[in-house]
């Protein structure tokens, strides 16, 4: 049973169609990449899938569970987590803090009013920012961190919530070859955790960390399977030669 | 492999604690709580009286700022809570007779609560977050509903309020105004403003932080936004119902402004003179704004509306983070909720190869 279904999700912004009647399966502990020109609905799906945009048609399964017409928050608490393509760090709080408020979402109310998880979520806090090397740069503002440091971040932030699905809509955008090299390190280290469908425009980056790809063009799906499938496929190769 | 970065961590720790050092809230606060302990002892009757007056509606400043300051929720309805309270805790002074403080002051408080969350729920819950100026009419247009029904309600006594309010009273003995409600007045405001520390350095103050600096973000970390927006509108009504409450008996009588859009509006520009997210900057507007009233009302009776709402023109313009501003940092302001001092400890090596 796969852990997410989209079936036939359609998203209609006004006379523009983003998205036609899509469908895309992830499995447990499946990395699946996105791809396509720009404007093939890429961060669409993605956020349909998240809940930040309502598909006008189609169902989202995830975890055996209608999601369809569910506000973010639950789908967050159901075990999906974005990191959206604009990085939307906190940049007033401390690094420390950004981490902090993503890691406590699942509190109730009632502990959170008494910081009963204050104590016992530190070595979590500090865990997370370990691993994605932002321990010295804790108790300064998020707005000091490199581009770089805040898509980290943001990912650090995504995977605090312990997703069962992480969603990532182009992490290595603005990254450094360097830093872009780590962030795929981080990614692969995730393997046995979670599962992920990643949007990217970095090929070779997609390839090396996907066991799955989905192309999309204009809003439909071109092809779907193994980075090897997809690589010799004639479909894509006609859409990425005429389109890119 | 792995590099320690024992001494690193050190320095942040020690930084933490120059930071710590160099913090001015807390200096202000021990100040301001030190002065208003002793200022019945220096202050003739007739200032202490005003002072109590001063200290209330400290009280009332608070609650806006725990709802704009921390939580980006621009009310401008504690003004409506204030007086609605005000009005309540009269109706049972004059109609039941009933003036223990052990009733009166719990059910102002109970007025604010219900209140503010019905009106809470109305503004603030949805499946996309409400707007600013959504909010700041809805709030508004209730304030304004609430003057102009008590203006015209006879029962209510119309636009001469409810006047001859009996004193407040516990057991055999009666709260004057004087040095015994001035105490009672700056108790509870200690004990209130205590309260509001408390929430916006907890954890709960932190989702507080995440709505105000991105309400649609956190939502993906699973917050449920307007919830926690509708606990701290509740809880600010509350505590201005509460303090209608406590103005009422002080003043002896209640009447229309207490509950419209004048004293709403005022509320906003105590705490933006102060300066907002601090907790003690809108006392200190509260004070700047009212001893300001109290002297320029003397000195230049004609025109000191004038004067008063030039001055506060001009520091809205360029300190827009009010007088607080002048000696708070930004960084101070927002403050850290996690642990103020980092252990040191060991991490993963080839952090600073990339990060650099």
């Amino acid at each position: 049973m796969p852990l997410l279904e989209v079936c036939g999700v359609t998203k209609a912004f006004g006379r523009l169609m983003a998205l036609r009647g899509v469908d895309l399966t992830v499995g447990e502990n499946e990395f699946h990449g996105l791809i396509g020109p720009n404007g093939s609905g890429k961060s669409t799906l993605l956020k349909c899938v998240a809940g930040a945009e309502l598909p006008t048609k189609g169902t989202i399964r995830f975890a055996r569970r209608d999601i369809t017409a569910e506000a973010p928050a639950q789908r967050a608490r159901a075990g999906l987590s974005l990191k959206f393509q604009i990085t939307s760090v906190l940049p007033a709080l401390t690094v420390y803090d950004n981490v902090l408020l993503a890691l406590q979402a699942r509190n109730p109310i009632s502990s959170l009013i008494f910081s009963r998880t204050r104590g016992t979520l530190h070595e979590r806090v500090m865990h997370v920012l370990e691993q994605f090397r932002l321990v010295e740069r804790s108790t300064e503002r998020a707005a000091a961190l490199s581009h770089g440091q805040q898509q980290w971040l943001e990912i650090a932030m995504a995977l605090a919530c312990e997703p069962r699905l992480l969603l990532l809509d182009e992490p290595t955008a603005g990254m450094s070859f360097e830093e872009r090299r780590v962030t795929g390190e981080l990614l692969i280290a995730l393997k046995d955790r979670c599962s992920l469908v990643i949007v990217e425009h970095d090929l070779d980056f997609i390839r090396s960390i996907c066991d799955r790809l989905t192309v999309l063009d204009q809003g439909n799906v071109v092809d779907c399977g193994t980075v090897s499938d997809i690589q010799s496929s004639a479909k894509v190769r006609e859409v990425y030669l005429t389109r890119v | 492999m792995l590099t320690d970065h024992t001494a690193a961590a050190s320095s942040n720790s020690s930084g933490s604690l120059r930071n710590r050092r160099r913090q001015v809230i807390p200096r202000l606060e021990i100040v301001l709580l030190v002065v208003f302990a002793a200022a019945p002892i220096m202050l003739a009757d007739y200032l202490t009286v005003f002072v109590t007056r001063v200290l209330i509606l400290a009280m009332l400043a608070l609650s806006f700022d725990l709802v704009w300051g921390y939580s980006g929720i621009l009310s401008f309805g504690q003004a409506l809570f204030f007086g609605a309270a005000g009005y309540g805790v009269a109706l049972l002074a004059r109609d039941l007779e009933i003036t223990s403080i052990f009733v009166v002051l719990p059910a102002a408080l109970a007025i604010g609560l219900i209140l503010s969350f019905v009106i809470g729920a109305f503004v603030l819950l949805g499946r996309h977050p409400p707007t600013t100026i959504f909010v700041a009419l809805g709030t508004l247009t209730g304030s304004y509903v609430a003057d102009r029904l008590a203006r015209d309600w006879y029962y209510l006594g119309g636009q001469n309020g409810i006047p001859s309010i009996p004193p407040m009273t516990a057991g055999g003995y009666v709260f004057a105004e004087g040095p015994v409600y001035y105490y009672l007045a700056f108790t509870v405001l200690a004990i209130v403003y205590l309260v509001c520390r408390f929430v916006v350095r907890s954890q709960f103050g932190l989702a507080l932080a995440g709505v105000r600096e991105h309400e649609a973000r956190i939502a993906f970390f699973g917050y449920e936004a307007p919830q926690l927006k509708l606990i701290v509108f509740s809880l600010a009504g509350a505590i201005a119902g509460f303090a209608g409450g406590l103005y009422a008996f002080h003043e002896g009588f209640v009447w229309p402004n207490m509950l419209g859009t004048v004293l709403s509006t005022q509320i906003v520009l105590y705490a933006l003179l102060g300066g907002v997210g601090t907790l003690i900057g809108p006392v200190i507007g509260v004070i700047a704004i009212e001893f300001a009233g109290f002297w320029l009302a003397d000195s230049f009776p004609k025109i000191w509306p004038i004067i008063l709402g030039l001055l506060l023109l001009v520091v809205t313009l360029f300190w827009p983070n009010g007088l607080i501003g002048l000696v708070v940092s930004e960084q101070e302001r927002v403050g850290s909720f996690g642990r103020p001092f980092l252990p040191p400890r060991r991490v993963a090596a080839g952090a600073d190869d990339a990060a650099a």
